[in-house]
């Protein structure tokens, strides 16, 4: 076992699956620098800077994975996809569909999400319940190292589109790239467990839509996924000391494919499920697990904390936006006194 | 017709001093996340901007702090947005890429390309609510292989709108040499889509100044959208804190860490040809050398040079702006002090 940050796990497992399948590229704005090893490696003709042309690369992504490439598209940040969404949206997704299911389009897009380091609603959003929405698409959302390398072998071992989110506050290179510059004077919420920890020394894949029970406990079941799987775990932990109240935290790790069993079987003895969902609260993740144990006829009790509106650019009122332990620990109170 | 230079270099130099302190707070840690100055970019913002008046529009992208200083936005509302204050222009809800000003009809956002349909759409409503008003887009080089913006170029063409499109050239798009990631000659490209496209030295005001003033009349008067390709340099390069600066500034520091899994990458067994990874390493130095080279050129130093006024009054300018500069810094502290609802 080695223990590497959460970024270098990453690229640890795209060197390894870069160096077994010759058909796996790399491109994007800025990948000669910010990818610079695998650049430095595997050349030009493997690792590929892109002109800010979102549209256009994305979409040649698609084509080159019908053709027979396994591209990993690099988009920066989620809020970006939207520039580009055709070629995610009604092209990738609806491929298997359209053909009868004779053809796929096998790529990666890789893309980082969410807030807590102050850059605005433009850059810090969430948005996998959006893509999560497109029946075709599937996205994941990695919160340690083990699960960063594995889900992207995962990711590249699906027959389709997958979108993988890294989130800023786990993925040292980009919260360094976006949020601190270089500077030391500024303080960030960064779940220790998720920025760092132990992987395997040689990478499996993790199968797409399998959960992750992160904490046992009967009283409540909490359900998100990313840095909100860490906020959950903490506020476990005080939930523990402060009432005596075992909250199981079941790390979703895949948005679509969702893992509905899992959900159902813990709610089932929890009777209680509290979504925490870095995403936006209306039509998203937390409405989609509320239905899926409505429609397993389970008789529970819900609560969500969500990010509910844009978010805002001071910190002050961002820290108040995303879920936080506070909240949390209000929504799991309300619960467990119900 | 000539421009009054000492009205731009106080244009100029307001940006660039506020642009300046905004830095400053930023390094001293009270502006979080990202920073995209316009440091280098202030002749052309000027040279454009100057000939704009009341009902005129702008688009800016994300550096728009020079846009927006120059269009008289109020200094201390752009300082506190920046802060993420609730005097800032938009409550500190949005931060430095989304300054925006109903007031002035100037808005910006942090997606690339995305300044120019909205100049369109401020010049399809300039078309029939207020004749002979323009719209202004400000965009980057990388910006512009960006499709919304080529669609820009072509809509505004063919509806014939009042739009004067401006690219400030730095040769960078975000950290990768523009030419790497361009095809052909952009103000060719324009010429394509039937747009008079104008090459100039951004960092000569005069020059800009000059050429916007035509292409702001001729849209004016009916005579559909035209372009300006800037050249710039901008010494702080893509953001506060751009990685290829920095390996510039604290080689040792900063590629300590760096130098390690690169020799790893380039000696491991699996990958490229030998030929494929020497090719790799000169585009990696090649990157180095070129945000080594983003120095000089500076449009305020260069007017400031050309300036024929006597040293009395270049002082009192000088005193004013940085006073006004000094004041506006100030109340947006104070109203960071301020605690948010």
């Amino acid at each position: 076992m080695r223990s590497l940050s959460f970024a270098a796990a990453i690229e640890d497992a795209l060197v390894q699956a870069m160096a077994a399948d010759q058909r796996v590229v790399v491109f994007g704005e800025d990948v000669a620098g910010l990818r610079m090893n695998l650049y430095a490696r595997f050349g030009e003709a493997r690792v590929r800077p892109a002109p800010i042309s979102e549209s256009a690369f994305l979409g040649a992504a698609v084509g080159a994975a019908m053709a027979g490439l396994r591209p990993v598209v690099e988009i920066m940040l989620v809020d970006f996809i939207p520039v580009a969404a055709d070629a995610l949206v009604n092209q990738a997704a609806k491929l298997a569909a359209f053909s009868g299911g004779r053809w796929q389009a096998p790529l990666v897009v890789r893309a980082t999400c969410g807030g807590g380091y102050g850059d605005g609603g433009q850059h810090e959003q969430a948005l996998w319940a959006w893509l999560a929405h497109i029946p075709g698409l599937a996205v994941v959302v990695p919160a340690s190292p083990d699960d960063a390398g594995g889900l992207l072998l995962g990711a590249l071992a699906h027959d389709g589109p997958v979108v993988y989110l890294e989130h800023k506050l786990l993925a040292e290179d980009w919260l360094d790239y976006l949020g601190s510059g270089g500077r030391t004077n500024l303080s960030y919420d960064i779940p220790p467990d998720g920025a760092r920890g132990p992987v395997p020394d040689t990478w499996e894949p993790v199968p797409l839509g399998a959960s992750r029970m992160r904490r046992e406990g009967d009283d409540l079941t909490i359900a998100g996924v990313g840095v909100a799987v860490h906020r959950a775990l903490a506020a476990a932990e005080r939930l523990a000391t402060e009432r005596g109240a075992e909250a199981a935290v079941l790390d979703l790790r895949s948005v679509q494919p969702l893992d509905r069993e899992a959900v159902a079987t813990a709610v089932r003895r929890s009777g209680r499920l509290l979504v925490v969902d870095e995403d936006y609260r209306d039509f998203g993740l937390s409405g989609e697990l509320a239905a899926t144990v409505l429609e397993a006829g389970i008789p529970a009790l819900f609560a969500r904390v969500c990010v509910e509106d844009t978010i805002p650019f001071d910190r002050r009122r961002e820290e108040r936006a995303l879920p936080n332990v506070e909240r949390i620990l209000d929504a799991a109170t309300r619960l467990l006194e119900t | 017709m000539r421009p009054d230079l000492l009205r731009l270099y106080r244009m100029m130099l307001t940006s660039r001093r506020l642009e300046e302190e905004i830095a400053r707070l930023w390094h001293e840690g009270l502006i979080s996340g990202e920073m995209h100055l316009g440091i280098g970019e202030e002749g052309i913002v000027a040279g454009v901007l100057d000939h704009l008046g009341d009902g005129d529009a702008v688009a800016a992208d994300h550096r728009s702090t020079p846009p927006m200083v120059m269009r008289g936005v109020d200094l201390a509302a752009i300082v506190a947005e920046c802060l993420g204050a609730v005097g800032g222009l938009g409550r500190g809800l949005g931060g430095h890429m989304h300054l925006d000003s109903k007031e002035h009809l100037a808005a910006s956002s942090g997606i690339v390309g995305s300044s120019g349909p909205l100049a369109c759409g401020f010049a399809l409503a300039h078309q029939q609510l207020r004749p002979d008003r323009v719209a202004v887009a400000f965009f980057g080089e990388g910006a512009m292989n960006q499709g919304m913006l080529l669609e820009s170029l072509n809509l505004a063409g063919c509806w014939r709108l009042p739009v004067v499109f401006v690219c400030k050239d730095n040769g960078m798009a975000i950290t990768t040499p523009s030419g790497r990631v361009t095809s052909g000659n952009l103000p060719d490209r324009v010429r394509g889509f039937g747009l008079p496209a104008v090459e100039l030295d951004g960092a000569d005001v005069e020059t800009v100044w000059q050429a916007a003033a035509e292409a702001i009349l001729r849209a004016r008067r009916g005579g559909g959208p035209g372009y300006l390709h800037a050249s710039c340099v901008r010494p702080e390069g893509h953001f506060l804190g751009d990685p290829l600066q920095r390996i510039v500034r604290h080689p040792v520091a900063e590629l300590k860490d760096k130098i390690g899994p690169l020799t790893r990458a380039v000696t491991s067994t699996a990958g490229a040809g030998v030929t494929g990874r020497a090719s790799s390493l000169a585009g990696i130095t090649g990157m180095l050398g070129r945000a080594a080279a983003m120095r000089g050129r500076d449009p305020v130093a260069r007017l400031r040079g050309r300036l024929r006024v006597d040293a009395g009054e270049l002082e009192a300018v000088e005193r004013e702006v940085e006073a006004a500069v000094r004041k506006a810094v100030a109340a947006a502290l104070e109203s960071l002090a301020e605690v948010p609802a």
